[in-house]
């Protein structure tokens, strides 16, 4: 499971930065690392091209994880050139920026979309599996979930769009339905899809306002 | 009678219905929903007003109905999920009802990738079949989705989506057993072409005794040239375009007149399968040709009932 990412574009950065002379950037050695976003040779990227339109770059640093918590240590080891800085630009998914703004003051900006959870399905080819939406129903989709991988997030079957295995918004795109389909049939269980899937309760999901959880114990 | 609408009429009484379709304008003139009244007025018994077809922006299917009704044609409105949430889905029916709009069609909507917003986010809150049973729960139960009570009668005749060229093949047939089993009083199909298919889902839907159960009208698109039988075969996807279709255009001298008489001959041979109740004809931006080939297929006069 990785978080992936992908680079915003220079432009849409710069514009973040407009009057923050001086930045610290901080970069990710786990996820942003795999997508090639946020590891040290992209960290070097953009310390160049910042340089090059005019910014002091006060320090960088290429944290293990940077949506641990030993992401504040590292900041509290280089206090003085992130205290230097204006600003902190992190090439880390969008739960690093959230965790960096915890331990610091400063200004912090994202430099990387935040696209999904993936899994890597086949070497270096990730996709979308779940959107944590509460209320899992895997067990009636043969373990594919339908909510992410269907284009509609139906739950009764295939559209009318279904052909040759792929969806009807792209011949690069699997149906889920003609998965799960194919899944059912091999498990046996092609009876499931005759029963129709009730309503959906959605305020489990993102749809039902922030959600938060205590862990006792 | 389940509404007492037109069409709901028409099939009970046992006789092969038509109906049409009318695509509303990319704007706010009801003259272009009252000519296309005109046009179809003595030539079918019901007519659908899509609800953004691909996904284009065009005047909603509930007022381009409400302006057939004015004109004398019993609409079908047609709901897509992909626009509104079931508290949206619901009120709309309210209003629906209370304008006089009987039938409604439960579509899962084109995704909107295809359309011109394609940077809008979609809804599917609920899905066709769910859409289906919560109709049927309003009518039957007067209950809305959450189960509250509603004040008034519910008239509605259900109708819903059936496509035998989209996979898996053997898959359709159980598709088409769950929106009867929600609760589809009718369904439309994607257009026929390819009909030994079409014929061989019916035998599968007939084993089943799902023609008794529902009111199946095959559908019909009119093809305007050789141009279009391309681009359906190739890139509308669930839509199959025999390669003889497109040659057939390709060769004709006036392809408008070969398109018709497609339509035309495709009518008289889905007339003859086991099953079938009636013809859709979905001839969006050629609505003209409809009263011709409804005429050139023995479909005339229709019935007052
Ligand atoms: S049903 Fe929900 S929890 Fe289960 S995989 Fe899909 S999004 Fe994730
Ligand atoms: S083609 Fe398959 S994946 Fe695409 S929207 Fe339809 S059912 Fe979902």
């Amino acid at each position: 499971m990785k978080t992936i990412t992908e680079q915003k574009p220079f432009e849409e950065i710069s514009e973040a930065l407009s009057g923050v002379e001086k930045v610290y950037v901080v970069g990710c050695g786990t996820c942003a690392t795999m997508c090639h976003t946020g590891g040290k040779s992209e960290v070097l990227d953009m310390k160049e091209k910042l340089e090059a339109a005019g910014k002091k770059v006060t320090g960088w640093m290429v944290v293990p994880t940077a949506c641990d918590e030993l992401t504040r240590d590292a900041l509290e080891e280089n206090a003085k050139d992130v205290e230097e800085a204006d600003g902190i630009l992190a090439m880390t998914c969008a739960f690093g920026v959230q965790t960096i703004i915890l331990y610091t003051n400063k200004p912090v900006y994202p430099s990387l979309n935040t696209l999904f959870v993936g899994k890597e399905d086949t070497p270096g080819h990730f996709i979308e599996v779940c959107m944590q939406c509460g209320n899992c129903i895997l067990a009636k989709t043969a373990g594919i979930c339908p909510l992410v991988r269907c284009a509609k997030s139906l739950l009764n079957g295939p559209c009318g769009g279904s052909v040759d295995g792929k969806c009807e918004i792209s011949p690069d795109v699997p149906c889920a339905w003609q998965m799960i389909y194919d899944r059912l049939a091999a498990l046996g269980q092609l009876d499931k899809l005759e029963e129709i899937v009730p309503i959906r309760d959605w305020s489990t999901s993102s749809a039902g306002g922030p959600r938060q959880v205590t862990i006792s114990g | 009678m389940k509404a007492g609408t037109n069409l709901e009429k028409v099939l009970v009484s046992g006789m092969f219905a038509v109906t049409a379709e009318a695509g509303p304008p990319k704007g706010t003139s009801a003259a272009v929903m009252q000519r296309k009244a005109e046009l179809l007025r003595h030539c079918c018994d019901a007519t659908n007003v899509t609800d953004n077809q691909t996904a284009i922006v065009r005047m909603s299917s509930l007022a381009g109905c409400v302006l057939l009704k004015q004109q004398g044609v019993d609409p079908v409105m047609q709901i897509v999920c992909r626009d509104r949430n079931r508290i949206a889905i619901q009120s709309d029916v309210l209003g629906a009802i209370a304008l006089g709009i009987g039938n409604i069609l439960c579509l899962s909507g084109d995704h909107q990738m295809f359309g011109n917003h394609p940077t809008a986010k979609n809804v599917f809150d609920i899905d066709s079949i769910q859409l289906i049973q919560a109709l049927k729960a309003m009518r039957d139960e007067k209950k809305f989705i959450c189960g509250d009570d509603i004040s008034g009668e519910v008239p509605l005749f259900i109708g819903a989506a059936a496509n035998p060229y989209a996979d898996p093949f053997e898959f359709r047939v159980t598709r088409l057993a769950k929106k009867v089993k929600a609760g589809a009083d009718f369904i439309q199909t994607q257009a026929v072409y390819d009909v030994a298919k079409f014929a061989k889902w019916m035998e599968m839907v007939t084993d089943q005794g799902l023609d008794k159960q529902t009111h199946i009208l095959a559908g019909v698109i009119p093809i305007r040239s050789a141009g279009m039988a391309r681009y359906m075969r190739d890139y509308v996807s669930g839509v199959s375009v025999p390669d003889e279709v497109v040659t057939r255009m390709e060769q004709a001298k006036d392809a408008k007149e070969e398109g018709a008489g497609v339509a035309i001959e495709l009518i008289e041979q889905l007339k003859e399968i086991p099953g079938i109740h009636g013809v859709h004809i979905m001839a969006v931006g050629w609505e003209d040709i409809v009263p011709e080939i409804v005429k050139q297929a023995g479909l005339l006069p229709r019935p007052v009932l």
